[in-house]
């Protein structure tokens, strides 16, 4: 319903309010919200829901099909897939979150450095971060983690440590094109400082693709943790992760393939979720995205 | 005492080449009030020069040199950076060619106008607010306290342009540089655009440098024109002087390759043939030598000096151009 705002309210010094109405109308990102904030709840309150304790072992009960009693099966230690899969939330949620939160804190400010200063900034910032890149990612994971010592928040900090740079290169390039664009010249040519251009101008134009790339580090980061897991770094045995479960699960795919449909179903819901939230987030940043219930008569005509 | 008085400016790129002498010893003045026409064809260094005054050549690789470049009583190439923030947008401002793409698309137009306002005004935000949408309506745009929260995309390329008009005189500034401002829009809106620069710099006494290839527009809105060839004045006239007595074998050329509506209907457009010269090794002789179609022996031998043809006229051209037939 179209309803005229009075004009005293100043609408348009909020750029981030009118994004925030927005995102509600873009219905797979809502979808995306939902489901995460339902698989972030059911994690945090996994003692509360799981019917099992998650590490407990049962051999008389192993590899049984889903049933009443265990809705996602047993495992082939006689451990209720689901419950493990709530318990494994924490663990690959929160690597996921934090990693995802690591990979922003260093590598856009790093990107967006790179791609105003140019120059001699430029050149030795990205090639530290080719350094970073010529090692294949998950050895470089490895490494760190074995550096520091295997415990779950150095697996965090190492895949944060590996993910920054892909997103620092990505920054610099969107930050590149950018300050190249006619309004940011406009803007120097008004006075705006350094401050103002990086942060209103450059920032805010390259914040999709950041967005976008920050959906693909979460899904890279709990993938990972898995692989790290498996490797021996990270998760340590009894404990649950979904990344650890999915792998160990792959030898049991014939015999019991509910094993792995538990925690790759969580892995995918949770990617898919955060991918649409991402959509969604996107469009809200871009006014050109925009679906507005009354359009402002732009036209001249 | 004028407003703007550029000596000698040069303004020059490295690259890998060479050193590219973009704008090269250009000198003039500009009084209050007065609109000053740029013209030239791309590349003759009029941007440069406009960007050379705003201090906005990004340095390096540019380095810009003058003997003097003096702005209100104050040299602008003494100015610090955060100086020379203070000066842009509040006393000096410019419109850029494309305004497609001289708004920021993911920032309102109220919030691009209040910006500035706030920058340099030090408005609250309900009186900043209160002046966007005077300042909206001075430029025609209706319903301007709606549009405030409008984005540039909802805009057409002639209210974008009147927007960053707005803007650029939202402090009232005592120079407007336009450059190419109306170039990328169609006849009608271009005519629109240069009524509106012209009705309100003259309400404000804004002096006004105009950047533009079209002779039509420059006509129609300056006082003076100065020609640019090659990074240099070639010519500077009175509006009518260069029209009625061109006096430089290369506006002779941008003269015969404009079309006239009021000229003979089969008149065919003389282009000016050739390219454009190499900025890195320019000719010791006058660069528009090898395209000219009135050059005489002295041409061949050296540079010709700035001659003066009475009227606040002069050009560096040792051919003898009569009036120039109707």
């Amino acid at each position: 319903m179209a309803i005229a705002q009075p004009p005293a309210t100043p609408r348009f010094a909020g750029s981030i309010r009118l994004a925030a109405r927005q995102f509600p109308r873009h219905r797979a990102a809502m979808v995306g919200l939902v489901c995460l904030v339902l698989l972030c709840l059911a994690a945090a309150f996994a003692p509360l829901i799981a019917p099992f304790d998650p590490v407990q072992i049962k051999l008389s009960a192993k590899l049984r099909p889903p049933s009443l009693e265990h809705l996602l099966g047993t495992d082939h230690f006689g451990r209720d897939v689901f419950s493990r899969l709530l318990y494994g939330g924490r663990t690959s949620l929160s690597v996921g979150l934090l990693v995802v939160a690591f990979a922003f804190v260093l590598g856009v400010p790093l990107g967006l450095a790179s791609g105003y200063f140019g120059g001699r900034t430029d050149n030795l910032l990205m090639r530290l971060v080719d350094a970073f890149l010529t090692f294949p990612p998950l050895l470089l994971a490895v490494a760190l983690v074995g550096l520091l010592g295997p415990d779950i928040q150095n697996v965090m900090l190492a895949l944060g440590v590996v993910q920054a740079p892909v997103l620092a290169r990505m920054v610099r390039g969107s930050t590149l094109a950018v300050r190249e664009e006619v309004y940011v010249t406009a803007a120097r040519a008004l006075g705006a400082g350094p401050g103002r251009i990086v942060v209103s101008h450059l920032l805010r134009n390259v914040v999709s693709p950041i967005v976008v790339q920050l959906t693909v580090v979460f899904a890279a980061a709990v993938v990972a943790e898995a692989s790290l897991s498996f490797l021996g770094f990270g998760t340590q045995p009894p404990q649950p992760s979904w990344g650890r479960d999915m792998s160990e699960a792959r030898r049991f795919l014939g015999d019991a393939p509910w094993m792995f449909l538990g925690p790759t179903g969580a892995i995918m819901l949770c990617v898919l979720s955060i991918n649409f939230l991402g959509d969604g987030l996107r469009d809200a940043l871009d006014p050109r995205a925009w679906r507005t219930r009354r359009t402002v008569a732009a036209e001249e005509r | 005492m004028p407003l703007l008085a550029v000596r000698n400016l040069r303004t020059r790129f490295a690259t890998d080449r060479g050193t590219v002498r973009a704008v090269d010893g250009v000198s003039f003045d500009l009084a209050e009030g007065e609109v000053l026409g740029l013209v030239g064809e791309s590349g003759s260094g009029k941007s440069v020069t406009a960007l050379s005054i705003m201090r906005l050549v990004p340095e390096p690789p540019g380095r810009v040199t003058a003997d003097s470049m003096s702005f209100d009583g104050t040299d602008l190439l003494r100015l610090t950076e955060a100086q020379a923030r203070e000066v842009r947008g509040a006393s000096m401002a410019m419109v850029f060619q494309d305004p497609m793409r001289s708004l920021n698309p993911v920032l309102s137009i109220g919030r691009q106008l209040v910006e500035v306002l706030q920058r340099h005004q030090k408005l609250g935000r309900q009186a900043a607010r209160r002046r966007a949408i005077e300042l909206l309506e001075m430029v025609g745009i209706p319903l301007a306290d709606k549009r405030l929260a409008a984005y540039p995309h909802q805009f057409s390329g002639g209210m974008r342009q009147r927007v960053m008009i707005a803007i650029a005189l939202s402090c009232n500034p005592r120079l407007l540089i336009a450059d190419e401002a109306t170039t990328a829009l169609d006849v009608t809106i271009q005519a629109q655009i240069v009524d509106l620069v012209k009705r309100l710099t003259r309400e404000r006494g804004t002096s006004v440098i105009w950047i533009s290839h079209d002779l039509g527009v420059v006509a129609n809105l300056c006082d003076r024109v100065n020609v640019m060839y090659a990074g240099r004045i070639v010519e500077s006239a009175p509006i009518r002087d260069l029209f009625q007595r061109p006096s430089h074998g290369y506006t002779l050329g941008l003269l015969g390759s404009t079309p006239r509506i009021d000229g003979p209907a089969l008149r065919r457009l003389s282009p000016i043939d050739g390219l454009p010269p190499n900025l890195i090794d320019p000719l010791p002789l006058c660069p528009f030598l090898p395209r000219c179609r009135v050059s005489v022996a002295a041409c061949r031998e050296r540079a010709p000096d700035r001659r003066d043809l009475g009227h606040e006229h002069w050009a560096t051209c040792f051919a003898e151009l009569g009036p120039r037939a109707p």
